[in-house]
C-alpha cells in the first residue's frame, strides 16, 4: 500500500450515472489487475474505495457510478489532486485461466475485467467478455473491449442493447471456456457461481471503514477461513466461497 | 528539545501516542508503512477466549464526521493472539504493548486477562468492559458500577501486569463507574469507547449496518471525550488514558489537558493510516509554540 497524491487528469461521463476519471501519480504498487484504490474527499469522514479499470506506469483509470455524496462529488470534480492510497486488495490471479478464459462483469463490476482482459490477450489467450447492464443507456466500454481484441457479448434486463436478460442467460450459451473471473453486484455472483462449469475467481464489494485490513469491517466467512474483502480479497476463488 | 514522555501507571513512554484498540490490527499491518517503534505503545485488537467472526456485514457506515462500526470483537481467540499475533508484532516492534481484553462472563475476563497477563511483550492489560457490538457481556460490565468493580477486582487477583478498565460512554455517570473501578484496585482507566449511534438509508429506509446499531467514533466524539476525561480526573487519582476522536497534534494537547495521561488515536488510523506518524512528528513543535517543556506537565493543566 502506498499513500500519494494524483493529479485529476481527465473525469467524462461515459453513461448514465458512470463516470470514467484518470489520474496521474505513482502507481509503483499497483500490481494486478482487481486491485482497487481508495480516495480520500474534502469533507467527508471516510475514504471512497473504488476498483482500478486500468493502469500503466503514471496513470491510473477509474470508472464509477455516482450512488451517493462521495461518488457525486467526484462527478463534479474538473482537476486538483487527491490523496489516494494505492495498492489495495489482492486482485486477479492470471496464471490459472486456461487458454480461453471467460470475464463477466456486470454495471459497475465491469471496469475491473477491462485491465484484466489487456493482461490476459497479453498473455495470448482468447479471451470472451459478458457484460451486463440494465438497459442501453448504462452501457459503456464495449469498444474498448473489443479493440483489446475480446469477444463481447453485452445483455440487457430490458432487451434495449444486445440479448435481453441476464449474464447467466449469455454464460448458458457458451462453452468451451476454461476459467472464468467476474465481478459485480452479489446476487449476479451467485448466479454466475450457480451456472459456471469451470473454476474461477469473484470479485466481491463491501462497506469498508479502511480499505486496507485495519478495522475488520469488512470480514466475511470462506471455506478457507476469515477473510478481509479489503485486503485478502476482494478476489476470492470459486471453491473457497460461503454463499 | 521537548520532553514528550510520560509515565503511564510504572510504563515508561517515549511519547503518549497509542493506537485505540481495533483500528490498528496487532500492529504488524502497519509496519510496512511507518516504523512503529516510534509509537508510545500499541492497544491491541480486542481479545477473546474463543476466536469470533464478528457481526454480519455490511457492520460500517459513514456519519458526519465520524462512522459507525459494529464489527463485534472479531479476532482469532486468546490462544492464536498469544501464539501467533503477538510473535508477529515482536518482529517489528520492541516497546511492550497493550493487551485489549474483551469478555462475555466474569470467568471470560479472568481467563483472558490470567493468559495475557503473563505474555512478555503484554505492558499493560486493558479490560474492555465497555463494547457496545456484542449482546451480552461487553458493555452490560461497564454500564453498572457493581459489575464493574467485580470485574476488576476478579483481574487484578490474577495479574500482575497494571490494569486498565476501559470505560462506557453510555451511561448516566462515568464518574461513579471510574470510581468504582479506582477502588476494586484498577491501576488506571481508558476512556471514552464509541457512543451507541444508529445511520439510516434513505433509499432503503434500512439502518446501513445489519446490527441495526454500533459505535460511533470520530472527530464528532472529541468534546464529549473530553468531557468525560475531565470529570473523571477529577474525582480519581489514577492515571487516564484518553481516547475517543482524536485527529491532530492539537487534539492530543487538549485532551491531556483534561486530564490524560496518554492519549489513544483510533478512527483516524483509518482515513489516515499515517495518522500515529503525523501526530507524533508535529507535538514538538507544537509543545514549542504553547511552551510546553515537559508534556507531562501539562496532564489535567485545565484543571
Amino acid at each position: 500500500m502506498k499513500q500519494s497524491l494524483f493529479e485529476i487528469k481527465s473525469n467524462r461521463k461515459i453513461a448514465r450515472d458512470i463516470y470514467e476519471m484518470v489520474l496521474e501519480g505513482d502507481t509503483s504498487e499497483i500490481i494486478r489487475p482487481g486491485q482497487f484504490i481508495n480516495i480520500k474527499l474534502d469533507n467527508l469522514f471516510l475514504r471512497r474505495p473504488i476498483s482500478v479499470c486500468d493502469y500503466d506506469d503514471k496513470t491510473v483509470t477509474i470508472i464509477y457510478k455516482v450512488v451517493g455524496e462521495g461518488t457525486e462529488k467526484m462527478s463534479l470534480m474538473e482537476g486538483g489532486m487527491l490523496d489516494v492510497l494505492t495498492g489495495l486488495g489482492n486482485g486477479f490471479d492470471t496464471e490459472k485461466s486456461g487458454d480461453k478464459p471467460l470475464l463477466i462483469g456486470g454495471g459497475v463490476g465491469v471496469p475491473p475485467m477491462y485491465n484484466l482482459c489487456k493482461k490476459l490477450i497479453g498473455e495470448g489467450k482468447d479471451v470472451t467478455v459478458i457484460m451486463g447492464f440494465m438497459n442501453e443507456a448504462d452501457v459503456f466500454y464495449k469498444e474498448e473491449f473489443e479493440k483489446l481484441g475480446a469477444k463481447v457479448y453485452i445483455t440487457t434486463n430490458d432487451g434495449s442493447m444486445g440479448m435481453k436478460g441476464f449474464v447467466t442467460d449469455a454464460m448458458k450459451e457458451l462453452d468451451g471456456y476454461t476459467y472464468f473471473y467476474t465481478c459485480g453486484p452479489e446476487p449476479m455472483l451467485k448466479g454466475v457461481y450457480d451456472t459456471s462449469v469451470t473454476e474461477g475467481q469473484l470479485s466481491f464489494e463491501a462497506r469498508m471503514g479502511c480499505g486496507f485490513g485495519a478495522c475488520m469491517g469488512c470480514t466475511c466467512e470462506t471455506k478457507y477461513g476469515h477473510k478481509r474483502i479489503c485486503k485478502e480479497g476482494p478476489v476470492l476463488l470459486k471453491e473457497e466461497v460461503i454463499w | 528539545m521537548v520532553d514528550l514522555r510520560v509515565n503511564l501507571g510504572g510504563l515508561c513512554l517515549d511519547n503518549p501516542i497509542i493506537p485505540a484498540s481495533g483500528t490498528f490490527g496487532f500492529g504488524y499491518e502497519f509496519a510496512d508503512l511507518y516504523d512503529i517503534n516510534i509509537l508510545g505503545s500499541i492497544s491491541l485488537k480486542g481479545t477473546t477466549k474463543e476466536p469470533r467472526l464478528g457481526n454480519p456485514l455490511p457492520r460500517i457506515a459513514e456519519c458526519r464526521e465520524g462512522m459507525i462500526n459494529s464489527v463485534g470483537l472479531q479476532n482469532p481467540g486468546v490462544e492464536k493472539v498469544i501464539e501467533e499475533e503477538i510473535p508477529k508484532l515482536r518482529k517489528c516492534f520492541n516497546k511492550k504493548a497493550i493487551a485489549n481484553v474483551g469478555g462475555f462472563s466474569l470467568d471470560e475476563y479472568v481467563y483472558n486477562c490470567e493468559k495475557l497477563g503473563v505474555v512478555d511483550e503484554i505492558g499493560i492489560v486493558e479490560v474492555n468492559i465497555s463494547c457496545p457490538n456484542v449482546h451480552a457481556g461487553g458493555m452490560s460490565f461497564g454500564t453498572d458500577a457493581k459489575n464493574a468493580a467485580e470485574v476488576t477486582k476478579r483481574v487484578k487477583a490474577v495479574t500482575n501486569k497494571p490494569v486498565f478498565i476501559k470505560l462506557s460512554p453510555n451511561v448516566t455517570d462515568i464518574v461513579e463507574i471510574a470510581k468504582a473501578c479506582e477502588d476494586a484496585g484498577a491501576d488506571g482507566l481508558t476512556l471514552i469507547n464509541t457512543l451507541m449511534g444508529m445511520k439510516i438509508d434513505l433509499k432503503s429506509r434500512k439502518p446501513v449496518v445489519k446490527n441495526i446499531k454500533g459505535g460511533f467514533s470520530g472527530p464528532a466524539i472529541f468534546p464529549v471525550a473530553v468531557r468525560m476525561i475531565y470529570d473523571v480526573y477529577e474525582a480519581v487519582k489514577i492515571p487516564i488514558m484518553g481516547v475517543g476522536g482524536v485527529m491532530t497534534a492539537e487534539d492530543v494537547i487538549e485532551m491531556m489537558l483534561a486530564g490524560a495521561t496518554a492519549v489513544q488515536v483510533g478512527a483516524a488510523n483509518l482515513v489516515e493510516p499515517m495518522a500515529c506518524k503525523n501526530i507524533i512528528k508535529e507535538l514538538p513543535a507544537l509543545c514549542e509554540k504553547y511552551k510546553i517543556e515537559k508534556l507531562r506537565d501539562i496532564i489535567g493543566g485545565a484543571h
